[in-house]
């Protein structure tokens, strides 16, 4: 088991054929994905040869899907072009549609996300910026490194893309159910909590990895989240102590004005519940190890 | 990019909002001739990013170009929270009646927009948000409909606008909304939105946030230029991005999280070095190539406040051998110009690479660390020193 992406995944690149799609879309294939096609309206009929792999190019979402079986997308559009790829998947009821792309205007991803709760929630929106979904060894949804670790007990959720790198390749001797980055920006599909409410039910995952970031209320509704419903472990870390006030610091989301959203207070929201947080990347770590030594 | 409010005066002007006649004046000499051309009594109004300007006296009356021209002469290099006036505004005086609130902004909390309205403005609305949170009309807006006139009027209601008002007051909120989202903005707010003893309604004073992601499907360079610390503004043009702290150890990485975290960790070390801290926040980004990495070192190198850099990359898009080849580049540019240590840790795509071309290229100046922890520990030794 694993949450939402798995060995019977079947994957399709929208953006495929851009430089970035390309890139990414083979090493997917070599780390074991089951990639089955591609989307671009304008190649739509050709097919790309990648990793020895003839791979279709569609002019939709809807007829890749009917085509091929394909139950996941992994959006490569650039930005400008995002809304009208998210609002395509959402459209042809794709079950998990995980944007990558970094850069969109948070207008364009709130309108998203409206249109994808008014047609009823039917995809589930992983970022965008972000970098998608992996559960090791069966299937990989994005740009994460293959080769950092394999399968194993912990489930990371984690709002920072190399953050979750850096937190797998510590813990890499141990391994990692489902690895899911959510993407540091204001507006996203799949938040803490889902993934925390799925980890919980997941047989596979022993124990839970949270990874925040200054701005927004999102771990501070964890938190909350954890102290109700979550009886496995969870041990968490939070970047951005030492960030000035109402200061962005890259992601349009890590922005600190006020109280609310600092790291203090996202610390205190987690060990009030507790929730042991980690001083470093590395303090997390041995934290998740003293937890699984005891499993 | 958060708006200087004269910036977001004009914004509203092109977009129908009333406004009252406004110039900007970087001289008192300037602040006379504006006056002058505006007729009658004045405010002069120091533009700087931060509340609290009129207790810091810079907000003043003048009822004539030379009061304009003495009281622009206090305003300017004014330290207001650490922020220096560098530009006033010259605003036309008006006959206030009433003030009231207005705003619009991106709810992350609840993914989508809200409204937030009152009829009890001019004051700080975070106040009055914990205070008296009935006096606060907080609706929920939809990214896909927006506000509407129906909705602008069911703002009004909502806050407590009499009758007489809430036609007038409406058509305002949906050109506010207009700029909000053709502008690709975070957040409008109007504080106060007035009504005159002519009884018209005038945005008085406002303040916009606009989504920085949106910047390819806008011509924002004029108001870029206005805005940023010299090193800050030549990241921008490098397209890094960088963030200026006060503190002696250069910081380079890739992801925000990771830079962030990058931060925490040498603050943490620099606590056994002499209290060295963080010396900028410089993410080069997911896909960075050679050129970024070279870019970047080379922004680092010229803050004189540095003393040491601490490069820490975890190669996802980014390769670490386009990073390791990046510092050679930078470093072979450089020549004898490079003068402070650097610490460099990689992991991820491409590892061994990386560090062998760092191995042989032997340079001196270059520490290569096993460890996030160790790199930053050596950076902040190095910085102390």
């Amino acid at each position: 088991m694993a949450i939402y992406l798995d060995s019977n995944s079947k994957i399709i690149v929208q953006g495929m054929t851009g430089a970035e799609g390309m890139k990414h879309t083979q090493r997917m294939l070599a780390g074991g994905s089951n990639i089955v096609g591609g989307v671009n309206p304008r190649k739509a009929g050709e097919s790309v040869e990648v990793e020895g792999k003839s791979l279709p190019v569609f002019g939709s979402v809807a007829e890749a899907m009917e085509k091929t079986g394909a139950n996941v997308s992994v959006i490569f559009v650039p930005p400008a072009f995002a809304k009208a790829a998210i609002i395509e998947a959402i459209d042809a009821e794709i079950p998990l549609a995980v944007a990558i792309t970094e850069g969109i205007p948070v207008h364009d991803s709130a309108a998203a996300w409206a249109y994808n709760v008014e047609k009823g929630k039917k995809t589930r929106l992983i970022g965008p910026n972000c970098p998608g979904i992996i559960s090791p060894e069966q299937s990989n949804a994005g740009i994460t490194p293959s080769n950092i670790t394999g399968r194993g007990p912990i489930g990371l959720v984690s709002k920072s893309g190399t953050l979750t790198y850096q937190m797998m390749f510590e813990l890499r001797d141990i391994g990692f159910s489902t690895a899911i980055g959510i993407g540091g920006d204001p507006v996203i599909g799949t938040t803490h909590i889902d993934a925390l409410e799925a980890f919980e039910k997941d047989p596979e995952t022993k124990a839970i990895v949270l990874i925040g970031e200054i701005g927004g209320d999102s771990e501070e509704k964890a938190a909350e989240y954890i102290s109700k419903n979550v009886s496995k472990p969870v041990v968490a870390y939070v970047a951005g102590f030492t960030a000035p006030e109402g200061k962005t610091m890259g992601h349009a989301g890590a922005i600190v004005s006020g109280s609310a959203g600092t790291a203090q207070a996202k610390k205190e929201a987690f060990e009030a519940v507790g929730v042991k947080v980690g001083k470093t990347p590395s303090e997390t770590a041995e934290l998740m190890r003293e937890i699984v030594s005891k499993l | 990019m958060d708006l200087f409010e004269y910036q977001a005066r004009d914004l509203f002007e092109a977009y129908g909002v009333p406004v009252l006649a406004g110039r900007i004046a970087d001289t008192p000499e300037e602040a006379e001739q504006a006056a002058k051309e505006i007729g009658g009594t004045v405010v002069i109004k120091a533009q700087v990013k931060t509340g609290g300007r009129g207790k810091a006296g810079g907000v003043k009356l003048a009822h004539n170009p030379q009061e304009a021209r003495e009281r622009a002469e206090e305003i300017l290099g004014l330290d207001i929270k650490g922020h220096v006036v560098k530009r006033v505004m010259i605003a036309q005086g008006a006959q206030i009646d009433k003030e009231f609130y207005f705003s619009v902004l991106l709810d992350r909390s609840n993914r989508t927009f809200l409204s937030l309205c009152s009829v009890e403005g001019g004051v700080e609305i975070e106040q009055l948000a914990v205070e008296r949170p009935d006096a606060l009309a907080k609706v929920p807006i939809s990214a896909v409909s927006g506000i509407d006139k129906a909705k602008a009027l069911e703002i009004a209601k909502q806050a407590g606008f009499p009758a007489e008002l809430q036609d007038k007051v409406s058509d305002v909120f949906v050109k506010l909304y207009e700029v909000f989202t053709k502008e690709d903005a975070t957040l409008v707010e109007v504080n106060p939105l007035v009504l005159t003893a002519d009884s018209d309604i005038i945005a008085l004073d406002g303040k916009v946030s606009l989504d920085d992601n949106a910047e390819f499907r806008h011509e924002r360079e004029e108001m870029e230029r206005d805005q940023l610390d010299p090193l800050e503004a030549k990241a921008q043009a490098l397209d890094l991005n960088y963030v200026k702290l006060d503190g002696e150890v250069g910081i380079i990485g890739n992801g925000a999280g990771l830079v962030m975290s990058t931060l925490d960790v040498v603050a943490y070390a620099g606590e056994r070095h002499g209290s060295v801290k963080p010396a900028n926040f410089l993410d080069i980004g997911g896909g960075a190539s050679a050129e970024v990495m070279a870019a970047g070192l080379d922004v680092i190198l010229n803050d004189p406040q540095v003393k040491s850099v601490f490069v820490n990359v975890f190669g996802g898009i980014t390769a670490c051998d386009a990073v390791a080849n990046g510092i050679v580049g930078a470093l072979n540019t450089l020549g004898d110009k490079a003068s402070k240590p650097l610490v460099v840790r990689l992991d991820g795509n491409n590892v061994d690479q990386g560090r062998a071309i760092l191995a042989d290229y032997a340079h001196p100046l270059v520490t290569l660390a096993e460890t996030m922890d160790g790199g930053a520990d050596e950076a902040a030794k190095l910085a102390n020193r």
